[in-house]
């Protein structure tokens, strides 16, 4: 009995904890397609660069690991207007293989600029001593890192709800990608939500890229096309545009994920896309998201 | 009727599919290069092989307009069924190939009742996944697949009379080039057909297509099938001439390159595979020549080609002549 719940809690702290990683990294992709229909592949390039920010920052710099968390996500937050503006506002009215071909365009550069810059190397980060070793919670002890993963993910999600049910800007979002043209009817300049949405969007993802380089083992320049699956797959089976949606997916998928691969060493990841089609079958348009037609 | 002279859209369709002298010319080409440059023959049987793959994915992408990330899933199916019975003992080519379509087809059919049940993104995202699956599904039964390292097996002589030949690709190169023939010649046949021209109605705009009662879910699977089918030939042929197998022919980088160059020639005007395949390969051979791979220059040259070609070449490297030829048609009588 002990040891079941000994697996038990292992899953649990480290599914989730996996969980909000990708809840924080794909929430602003979910919310780019929902509100514009744009499929922004390169989305993990820029978790990517964040990731990177994160570790020079740190380990030459000597910043500290929560400061530079904040440091990447507003430089990448800016860096996503610069391209908002720049890049991708030329294609957001093509069809979706442009957007496909565009931003996979993106990824292979970023692969280029990224070993260009930093090496083709795996990064790793050092840990500030607060993050590391075990936290003892009486009946087993947990990994401190896993801890603050999920209280800062759960956080973040609060903060997130809050923010898109009672705030002004949340409820423009909601109207936009119900119905953008409805709500540009009534005055909600869609285009500049964009802007903001796409700007924090991206700033998620480079936090998430921060925050994440342990869990995901370290950072490679194809770290954008070694994870787009993953990330598509939570948008996907949330339902586009969805918040709520988006988190209940990372929750399910990154628990499973992780109880795969702990109980199947080999074949393990395997499970998330058993588990992703058999939902998307029952439910095309993702567990959360409005039926189409 | 019969003797009224057709009014000018009616021939404009007639003619459209009829054999021009021009379409000769891929296949002079083709014969030449076999002559002019042995040294590199290894690398144009590899393009015959691309180009009926990138043949394949036209047809569901450039035609029914449905955009595959995970077209390798197919190729790669057709590649181990072929190598498998080769290694299992069983060694005709021709048959291998035969059951590597059936594979494929197979799953392209039972893929598509669940990945065509989808739009956009989410579809997009179930044919990267079944791909990935399939990798990391090859990457796990490696004493099966052979892994990373991959296995080596043999075939027997083709019809019996020509043994492939693994230094001088002569052979070889024939034998992917009567196959792209043959494909070219029935995807062609496909598409100019009213099954074919229905699918471009379907890309269009499918509600309208489904209002005046074309089947469109059921033309969607077929052609899915279709494509699913020859992309396992393709996977069968590209194994079998180089006479060994990797897991890289389910890797995702297959599906993501042979999409670029499907774009890259001109998607939903067959010749823009033939293009497309040519320029990559050309390209990606000298880029990594000259420049060489450290930093990845070919990432970077690619990347920004992918973008330039977004902005100002929606239409792919052949849709930049459009211009030109329909200013010799209009002058042409």
């Amino acid at each position: 009995m002990d040891q079941v719940l000994d697996i038990a809690t292992t899953i649990l702290v480290f599914g989730v904890a996996y969980a909000m990683l990708l809840f924080i990294i794909s929430v602003g992709l979910s919310i780019t397609m929902g509100l514009m229909g744009f499929v922004n592949l390169a989305h993990g390039a820029f978790a990517m660069v964040g990731g990177y920010v994160t570790v020079k920052l740190v380990t030459p710099l000597g910043i500290p690991y929560l400061l530079a968390l904040v440091i990447a996500f507003m430089a990448v937050a800016a860096f996503g207007v610069v391209m908002e503006r720049l890049l991708y506002r030329w294609v957001f009215d093509r069809p979706e293989l442009d957007h496909v071909l565009f931003t996979i365009g993106l990824v292979f550069i970023s692969v280029f600029a990224v070993t260009g810059i930093w090496g083709p190397d795996p990064q790793n980060i050092q840990l500030p001593k607060i993050l590391q070793g075990d936290l003892n919670l009486g009946v087993k002890s947990i990994p401190v890192y896993r801890a603050f993963m999920i209280i800062a993910g759960g956080a973040i999600v609060l903060t997130l709800f809050y923010g898109l049910e009672r705030t002004r800007i949340g409820a423009q979002v909601r109207a936009a990608v119900d119905n953008r043209r409805m709500a540009e009817s009534c005055g909600i300049p869609t285009g500049r939500l964009f802007t903001v949405i796409f700007a924090l969007g991206s700033g998620m993802a480079a936090l998430g890229g921060g925050l994440g380089i342990q869990i995901l083992g370290g950072l490679k320049p194809v770290f954008a096309f070694e994870y787009l699956v993953i990330f598509l797959i939570v948008v996907a089976v949330g339902g586009l545009g969805n918040v709520r949606g988006t988190f209940y997916a990372a929750l399910v998928l990154g628990i499973i994920d992780f109880a795969g691969k702990y109980f199947l060493p080999e074949g393990g990841g395997f499970f998330i896309y058993g588990v992703t089609f058999i939902i998307l079958l029952w439910r095309p348009q993702g567990l959360f998201g409005k039926a189409q037609r | 009727m019969s003797d009224a002279t057709p009014s000018p859209a009616a021939t404009e369709l007639l003619r459209a599919h009829r054999f021009r002298l021009i379409e000769l010319l891929p296949w002079v080409v083709a014969i030449a290069v076999y002559f002019l440059f042995p040294g590199y023959r290894l690398m144009a049987t590899q393009i015959l092989v691309l180009i009926l793959f990138a043949l394949s994915l036209d047809l569901i992408v450039g035609y029914a307009g449905i955009v595959s990330l995970g077209h390798a899933a197919f190729f790669g199916t057709g590649a181990y069924a072929a190598a498998l019975l080769a290694n299992a003992g069983w060694q005709e080519p021709l048959t291998a190939v035969a059951v590597g379509a059936a594979a494929a087809g197979v799953l392209g059919y039972v893929s598509g009742w669940v990945v065509l049940r989808t739009k956009e993104l989410t579809l997009l995202m179930l044919t990267m996944a079944l791909g990935i699956m399939l990798y990391e599904l090859a990457k796990d039964m490696d004493e099966i697949t052979g892994g990373f390292d991959g296995i080596n097996f043999e075939n027997s002589p083709i019809l019996g009379l020509f043994a492939f030949d693994p230094l001088f690709f002569t052979s070889n190169y024939w034998y992917a080039f009567a196959f792209l023939l043959i494909g070219f010649l029935v995807v062609r046949l496909i598409v100019h057909a009213p099954f074919g021209q229905s699918l471009v109605g379907i890309r269009e705009n499918d509600r309208r297509m489904h209002a005046i009662g074309t089947p469109v879910r059921q033309r969607r699977r077929h052609v899915y099938t279709i494509a699913a089918t020859i992309a396992g030939i393709a996977g069968a042929i590209w194994v079998q001439v180089q006479g060994n197998i990797t897991i890289a022919v389910y890797e995702f980088e297959m599906s993501g390159n042979i999409l670029i160059m499907v774009i890259l020639g001109g998607a939903g005007r067959l010749y823009g595979a033939f293009i497309g395949v040519i320029v990559f390969a050309i390209l990606e051979n000298m880029t990594e020549t000259v420049l060489g791979t450290d930093p990845p220059y070919w990432e970077l040259l690619l990347g920004v080609a992918l973008v330039l070609t977004v902005l100002f070449a929606p239409k792919g490297l052949l849709g930049l002549f459009d211009p030109f030829v329909h200013r010799l048609r209009g002058k042409a009588p």
